[in-house]
C-alpha cells in the first residue's frame, strides 16, 4: 500500500492542487503582477514598475491606518485570549449548565461580521447619545472601542471552544500528581495547565492575530473610517483607494497597498508562530 | 495485489467522471439555456443595471422583448453601492455587459476605454435634445437615460397647520422665518420644520452630495463654466446658511445626526413629523407607498439666497448614462443598440421607462403621474430656470466623503466650519490633482 501511494501520489495530489492553483496562485500571481501596473479592468493594464509602491508607502493614511491596525491587533489579541482562556477554565470546572454557557459564548460567533456591525453601532450610538458623548463617526476613540468591544464579543466564544479542547486533553494524572506534591492552584495552572495548552494558544493568538490585521467587515459596518479616515483600518483603507477614487491610476496604487498588506500579515504571523512554538511541550 | 490496482484505478476513474460530470453538466445546462434562446437572432444583450428599486421591471421588459423579437436580453443588477466593483468584474469576463452606465463625466473616466461612440446610432436620434448626450471629445460615450428633479419635499397640510402656504416660501429668508417659526411652536404643533439630515452613509448624499450642488451651481453660473480645477468656494456661507437650518429646525439633536439614516428621514416625513423633507422625483413612489397623497405632497427649490431666487427651479438634471461596450462584437453591440431604440419609442418600452424610472429624455417618452416631476414641469413652465446638476463634477467619491465627514463633525460640534471650507475647496484641488 505504502509503495502504491509512493508511486501514484501525483494522482492524489492534482485535484486540489489544481483548485489551490486556480483559486490561490494564479490570482496571487496575478495580482502581484497588476501592482507594477496601471488599469481599470485586469484585462488592460499597462507595466509601469515600482511607481504603485513609491506612492503606497509615501501615502499618510496608508500609515495612520496602518498604526491603527497594530494597536487594534494588540489589543484585541490580548484581550481576546484572556479572556477566552479564563472562560475556558471556567467552564472546564464541573460547573452546573457548563454545556448551555459554551453554547451562548459561541454563538455570536455564527452572525456574520456587517449584521453585527450595524447592530453594534446602533447600541453603542444609543448609549453615546444617552451620555451625551459624540456618536462613533465622530470619534475614533470610541470607533476603537466599540471596535475592541465587538470584536472580543465575536471571538471570545470561539477561541474558548479551542482552549477547551486544549484544556481538558491534559492527563488528569498531571494534575492529580501535582496535587499530591502539594502544588497551589496557581502553580497547577502556571506549571501545568498553560505549558500544556501552548499548543492552542499558538493557534489562537495566530487566528486573533490574523483576525485583527485582516479586519474589514466590523470596520465597515461599525465605522466606516469616520471621521475622516481615522478609524479606518488597512483593509478599508485599501478596499477605500480601490473604489473611491477617480482615475486609472488608483487601482494600481490600491493593488499595490494589498500586496505589502499580505506581506506584513505573513510576516507578523510567522513570527509570532515561531516565538509561541517554541515554548510548545511534549506530554 | 493487482486487482487491488484495478480497484483503485476504477475508483479514481469513477470519481473523476463524477467531478468532471458535476462541472461539465452545470456547463451544458448554461449553453443549453443560451442556444434556446439565440435561434432567430444572431446578437444578444446583457445589460448591468445600477438600480436595484426597476430590478424586477428590467427583468419583465426584457423577457417581452425576448418574447417579441427572439433577441435574449439578460438583466442583471448589481446591488445597491457595488456597481463599480460589479461592472470591474463583470467586463472582464467573456460574456461581459454589452450594456452598462456611468454617473456623469467623473465616472466616464474611468470607463472611457469601454464607451462605444453612439453618434450615428438610432438611439442618439432620439434624444430630445444634444444636452442629454454625454461626450468623450467627440465622441458620444453615454446617453442619458432618466431626467430627476430635487428639492424640498414639503407636506403642505402640516403647513397649512402651521398657518402658512407654499406661496410664502419664495426665497431663503421665507423659508428660514417659516422653518424658525415651526421650530419655536414645536411642542404646540406636534411637529418639527425638518426631517433628520442624517450622515449615515443611507442618506448622506443628499447633503454631501446634492446639497453641496448648489454652491458649485451658483459659482459656475457666476463664472460662465461647467467643470472646473479648483473651486473657489464663493457661495458656502450659503451652504452653511442652509445646512444650519437644517440642522437646528430638525427632529432630533444636531449631535445626533451621525448616526441617523435615510429611512429614518422617510419615516419622520411619512409618519407626518415634519413638514420640509429634502430628497428627489425617485422618492414619490416610497412616499405614496407609505400611505401619502398627492394634495399633501409638492415639492419646492432649495433657495440658499443666492442668484436670482424669483425665477429659481427645482434642481433638475441626470447622473446616469447608458454606455455600449465597445469591445463587444459587432453583432452584440447592434442587438444593445436596437434593444435600446425599442425601449424609447415602443409603447411597453416608454411606459416601463416613465412609470419605473421617472422621465426619460426621448421624443417619444409617455406621460407620468409622478407628482414631483409635474411639479418640475410646472416650475419650468412657470418660466422658472431648472437648477443643473453639477455634483456629477465633482472629483472624486474621496471629496464627497470628506466633505461629508466634515458637516458630520460641523453638526455635531466636534469641528468648526472651517473644516468643511478646507474639505470642500482644498479638498477638491487635491482631488481634483489626484485624478486627472
Amino acid at each position: 500500500m505504502e509503495k502504491a501511494i509512493r508511486k501514484y501520489w501525483p494522482i492524489f495530489v492534482l485535484p486540489t492542487l489544481a483548485a489551490f492553483s486556480v483559486g490561490f496562485i494564479y490570482p496571487f500571481v496575478q495580482g502581484l503582477y497588476l501592482s507594477f501596473c496601471k488599469f481599470t479592468t485586469i484585462k488592460k493594464a499597462t507595466f509601469i514598475g515600482f511607481g504603485n509602491y513609491a506612492y503606497a508607502i509615501t501615502d499618510a493614511d496608508f500609515w495612520h491606518s496602518f498604526w491603527f491596525t497594530a494597536l487594534f491587533t494588540v489589543v484585541s489579541t490580548v484581550l481576546i485570549n484572556v479572556i477566552a482562556f479564563a472562560i475556558a477554565l471556567a467552564l472546564t470546572n464541573k460547573i452546573k449548565g457548563s454545556n448551555f454557557f459554551r453554547t451562548v459564548f459561541f454563538m455570536p460567533n455564527l452572525i456574520g461580521g456587517i449584521v453585527l456591525g450595524y447592530i453594534w453601532q446602533i447600541l453603542i450610538n444609543c448609549v453615546l447619545s444617552l451620555l451625551e458623548k459624540p456618536l462613533l463617526a465622530l470619534n475614533a476613540t470610541y470607533g476603537f472601542i466599540g471596535l475592541t468591544i465587538l470584536m472580543c464579543w465575536q471571538q471570545i466564544g470561539y477561541m474558548m471552544i479551542i482552549y477547551i479542547a486544549g484544556l481538558q486533553s491534559i492527563p488528569d494524572d498531571y494534575i492529580e500528581a501535582a496535587k499530591i506534591d502539594g502544588a497551589t492552584t496557581g502553580q497547577i495552572l502556571f506549571k501545568i495547565k498553560i505549558p500544556n495548552v501552548m499548543p492552542s494558544i499558538t493557534i489562537c493568538s495566530f487566528l486573533t492575530i490574523t483576525n485583527g490585521f485582516k479586519l474589514f467587515d466590523q470596520n465597515l459596518a461599525l465605522t466606516g473610517g469616520e471621521p475622516a479616515h481615522a478609524s479606518e483600518m488597512l483593509a478599508l483603507n485599501i478596499y477605500n483607494t480601490f473604489y473611491s477614487r477617480t482615475g486609472p491610476q488608483w487601482k494600481g496604487y490600491g493593488q499595490a497597498k494589498a500586496v505589502i498588506f499580505c506581506i506584513m500579515v505573513i510576516l507578523i504571523s510567522m513570527i509570532q508562530l515561531k516565538i509561541t512554538k517554541s515554548k510548545e511541550v511534549q506530554q | 495485489m493487482k486487482r487491488k490496482r484495478v480497484l483503485a484505478l476504477g475508483l479514481i476513474a469513477m470519481m473523476a467522471t463524477a467531478t468532471f460530470a458535476g462541472c461539465g453538466s452545470s456547463a451544458s445546462g448554461d449553453s443549453a439555456g443560451d442556444s434556446a434562446s439565440t435561434d432567430g437572432a444572431s446578437g444578444k444583450v446583457y445589460y448591468l443595471n445600477f438600480k436595484p428599486e426597476a430590478d424586477e421591471a428590467w427583468q419583465e421588459i426584457a423577457k417581452q422583448y425576448t418574447e417579441e423579437t427572439g433577441v435574449p436580453v439578460t438583466v442583471i443588477t448589481a446591488a445597491s453601492g457595488t456597481y463599480e466593483e460589479t461592472l470591474s468584474s463583470e467586463i472582464v469576463k467573456d460574456e461581459a455587459p454589452t450594456l452598462f452606465q456611468v454617473n456623469g463625466p467623473v465616472g466616464l473616466a474611468n470607463w472611457a476605454d469601454y464607451c462605444y461612440d453612439l453618434k450615428d446610432s438610432s438611439l442618439y436620434n432620439e434624444l430630445t435634445s444634444d444636452s442629454f448626450a454625454l461626450y468623450n471629445d467627440d465622441a458620444v460615450a453615454g446617453i442619458a437615460y432618466v431626467i430627476e428633479s430635487y428639492g424640498i419635499i414639503t407636506n403642505t397640510k402640516l403647513l397649512e397647520q402651521a398657518g402658512y402656504t407654499l406661496e410664502d416660501i419664495q426665497s431663503f429668508d421665507d423659508l428660514k422665518k417659516v422653518a424658525e417659526d415651526i421650530t419655536a411652536r414645536k411642542d404646540e404643533l406636534g411637529f418639527a420644520a425638518f426631517t433628520s439630515a442624517g450622515m449615515d452613509g443611507s442618506s448622506d448624499w443628499r447633503f454631501k452630495t446634492h446639497l453641496a450642488n448648489l454652491p458649485i451651481y451658483f459659482e459656475y453660473q457666476d463664472k460662465g463654466i461647467d467643470s472646473t480645477d479648483a473651486i473657489e468656494g464663493k457661495y458656502l456661507d450659503n451652504y452653511k446658511a442652509i445646512w444650519d437650518l437644517y440642522i437646528n429646525n430638525a427632529t432630533c439633536k444636531p449631535a445626533d445626526l451621525a448616526g441617523k439614516t435615510g429611512d429614518d428621514a422617510e419615516n419622520e416625513f411619512a409618519d407626518r413629523q415634519a413638514v420640509f423633507y429634502q430628497n428627489g422625483s425617485w422618492e414619490y413612489a416610497n412616499l405614496t407607498d407609505k400611505g401619502m397623497t398627492d394634495d399633501e405632497l409638492a415639492m419646492i427649490p432649495i433657495y440658499v439666497g443666492a442668484g436670482d431666487e424669483k425665477n429659481q427651479g427645482l434642481c433638475t438634471g441626470t447622473e446616469n448614462f447608458w454606455c455600449v461596450n465597445s469591445e463587444a462584437s459587432e453583432e452584440d453591440i447592434q442587438a444593445t443598440i436596437d434593444f435600446l431604440t425599442w425601449m424609447v419609442t415602443s409603447d411597453a418600452g416608454t411606459k416601463m421607462l416613465s412609470e419605473q424610472i421617472g422621465v426619460i429624455p426621448f421624443k417619444k417618452a409617455a406621460d407620468t403621474t409622478n407628482l414631483f416631476v409635474l411639479n418640475d414641469r410646472a416650475y419650468t413652465e412657470a418660466g422658472k430656470t431648472p437648477v443643473s446638476w453639477n455634483f456629477t463634477t465633482m472629483p472624486s467619491e474621496e471629496w464627497k466623503n470628506g466633505v461629508g465627514s466634515a458637516l458630520t463633525a460641523y453638526a455635531a460640534g466636534t469641528g468648526s466650519w472651517d473644516d468643511v471650507v478646507t474639505a470642500f475647496v482644498d479638498g477638491w484641488a487635491s482631488e481634483y490633482a489626484a485624478s486627472h
